[in-house]
């Protein structure tokens, strides 16, 4: 029987390891990331000679419940067409009998790694403004992401920002709108688990998937509700506790309230926001991400926000912000004005 | 492994046998002996390396205590006290190798013993040429993670020796004795100079015959290695475990 040296086994242990791509039209390139039921790699379309990004199954075939949930978000994705949201190109089974997928390769950096260059503020919300129109988006296709977090955002070399890694979302009924919702904060919008179809032609329910009591998300961004493994009766308001945190983490970098001695002053309007977006309760959420992102536009453009009750010196100092240069203009005017006057009775 | 095994015709390998260890329990002597032949053939090498590496024995002395592990695993019926939900028979394993040589070393006994392994032929000479050209740190030798990390990666080597000895039989059955040929010179030798285009020159043939016939051997080992694999595990849930150590699923 024959030795097998250390670096042998190395390399069995990769090329074995490494998808199978023959019969398809890619060609794998290279490793680019590790997530929770899948390997992200870059490979070559040949056909269209353009790269993009496969994300592949570990395992084949062999845990039908994650090759269900790699389908199922490739199915998610194909119907989230969006600029903000990863388009899927191609779903299907390699010859070594893994599921896989393959998305457009986005050439950016993950958002946490992203806001290290961008200091303001300003644009640190206009970034937050895009990805709260994409999950807008995907809510009224009535899909939750369920896992909102930096990682999962990418900020692409023109600015464009996009939302990714849809493995955990959520199929709601498409029959109930967020006007019910808001109707009654208490409902339950979800379908009963249905039977999914697999790639083998075999049936098997969501609820496995995403049954009621299983904990999936990212602490620190997932809601109480969604931590407490409630799947049941989660609503776009888990979406929008995520956000909040997205929110949190973009203006002070932690996801979670921090103390305020030794960090830059948060202002009481976008503290306001997220905490009204981060409740413990569903209901003293935002009922909607479009409700939210109006409250972060306010905010943007000077404006009072719906979370947060001004007092009077609070409006004045506002007011003195967004009408500064004016003020400043009249009051130079006057000033000089002023002076004239003094002058001219001299 | 027999010729047989592979079945007549078909392209596919056969299916999965059952665990090694519900075959060492089963009531038909003859069903336990071939498992303990199977588990002899992945385990006994890395089994002589431990015994020499970690109990510092002389390869005469490794020699007699791998065959008598072996007779004692069957004797003692040790498989059945095995607990497939409480650790990993690898790990199983090495820790009654522990028990055996200290037990041996109390009672101050050292029997040439194997007549139950007679099947499966154990090439010491083999092993020693190849612990002599093993890498081992010295200054690891007394942590009891290099133990593991060592027994792991000789039972690793074994396993894929077997899977490798399988491919080239599978191949030759099918009349692809070249496309081993090219995987053995790719994947096994090592030479990291050694390029697609190298090959197809070398063999005649184009590029993409060798990408092709590399895809299909990398498959069948795979496959094979998996199905040896799970022979070799005491649950669903170890083999899904050990597949992933076994090809890096979980390295990055």
């Amino acid at each position: 029987m024959k030795f097998l040296s250390d670096s042998a086994i190395e390399r069995l242990r990769g090329s074995a390891g490494a998808p199978d791509l023959s019969g398809t039209r890619y060609r794998l390139l290279d490793r680019i990331a590790r997530g929770g039921m899948g390997i992200v790699y870059t490979a070559q379309d040949e056909q269209l000679e353009r790269r993009v990004a496969l994300k592949i199954l570990e395992g084949s075939g062999a845990n039908g419940d994650f090759a269900n949930r790699l389908i199922r978000e490739a199915r998610v994705l194909a119907a989230l067409e969006h600029p903000g949201i990863v388009p899927v190109h191609d779903v299907g089974t390699l010859a070594d009998g893994r599921v896989f997928y393959a998305m457009k390769f986005v050439e950016g950096q993950r958002l946490d790694k992203y806001i290290e260059a961008v200091a303001s503020v300003p644009d640190r919300l206009r970034i937050f403004l895009r990805i709260c129109d994409a999950v807008a988006f995907a809510h009224a296709r009535g899909v939750l992401h369920r896992d909102l977090k930096p990682a999962n955002i990418m900020v692409g070399p023109f600015g464009e920002v996009l939302v990714m890694d849809w493995g955990l979302a959520k199929i709601l009924s498409s029959e109930v709108s967020g006007a019910s919702c808001e109707n009654d904060p208490e409902a339950t919008i979800f379908e009963k688990p249905k039977q999914l179809a697999t790639a083998a032609g075999e049936t098997t329910e969501i609820s496995v998937v995403t049954g009621h009591g299983t904990v999936m998300g990212t602490p620190g961004y997932m809601s109480p509700e969604q931590a407490r493994g409630d799947v049941e009766h989660l609503d776009a308001r888990s979406d929008i506790f995520s956000l909040g945190a997205l929110l949190q983490f973009l203006v002070t970098g932690h996801p979670e309230p921090v103390p305020q001695s030794g960090r830059p002053h948060l202002d009481k309007s976008l503290a306001a926001i997220c905490s009204k977006a981060t409740a413990d309760l569903p209901a003293g959420r935002y009922l909607n991400v479009q409700g939210m992102a109006l409250d972060v536009s306010r905010y943007l453009d000077g404006l009072a926000v719906g979370a947060h009750e001004e007092s009077i010196f609070e409006k004045a100092a506002r007011f003195y912000r967004r009408y500064r240069f004016f003020i400043l203009l009249i009051a130079a005017y006057l000033a000089m004005r002023v002076l004239i006057l003094l002058f001219m009775h001299r | 492994m027999d010729k047989e095994d592979f079945g007549a015709g078909g392209d596919r390998f056969p299916p999965t046998r059952r665990s090694v260890i519900e075959a060492a329990r089963s009531i038909d002597s003859g069903e336990r002996e071939q498992a303990l032949e199977l588990l002899c053939a992945a385990y006994w090498k890395p089994v002589y390396k431990y015994i020499r590496w970690r109990w510092n024995r002389p390869a005469e002395a490794a020699q007699d205590l791998t065959q008598g592990f072996f007779a004692e695993l069957l004797e003692r019926e040790l498989l059945d006290k095995f607990d497939a939900s409480r650790s990993r028979l690898r790990t199983y394993l090495r820790v009654c190798v522990d028990s055996f040589v200290m037990n041996e070393d109390k009672a101050g006994r050292r029997q040439k013993r194997g007549g139950s392994i007679s099947h499966v032929a154990l090439d010491f000479a083999a092993a020693e040429e190849e612990l002599g050209a093993t890498a081992i740190d010295p200054a690891k030798i007394a942590s009891p993670e290099s133990l593991e990390e060592f027994f792991e990666k000789e039972w690793m080597r074994s396993l894929f020796a077997l899977a490798v000895e399988d491919l080239r039989k599978f191949s030759d059955e099918r009349d692809r004795a070249r496309t081993f040929r090219l995987f053995e010179a790719y994947d096994l030798e090592g030479n990291e100079k050694l390029s697609y285009d190298q090959l197809s020159k070398d063999y005649g043939i184009s590029v993409t015959d060798v990408t092709n016939a590399l895809a299909w051997a990398r498959r069948e080992f795979r496959r094979i290695a998996l199905d040896r694999l799970r022979e070799l595990c005491g649950s669903e849930d170890e083999f899904q475990r050990e597949a992933g150590a076994a090809f890096g699923w979980d390295a990055k």
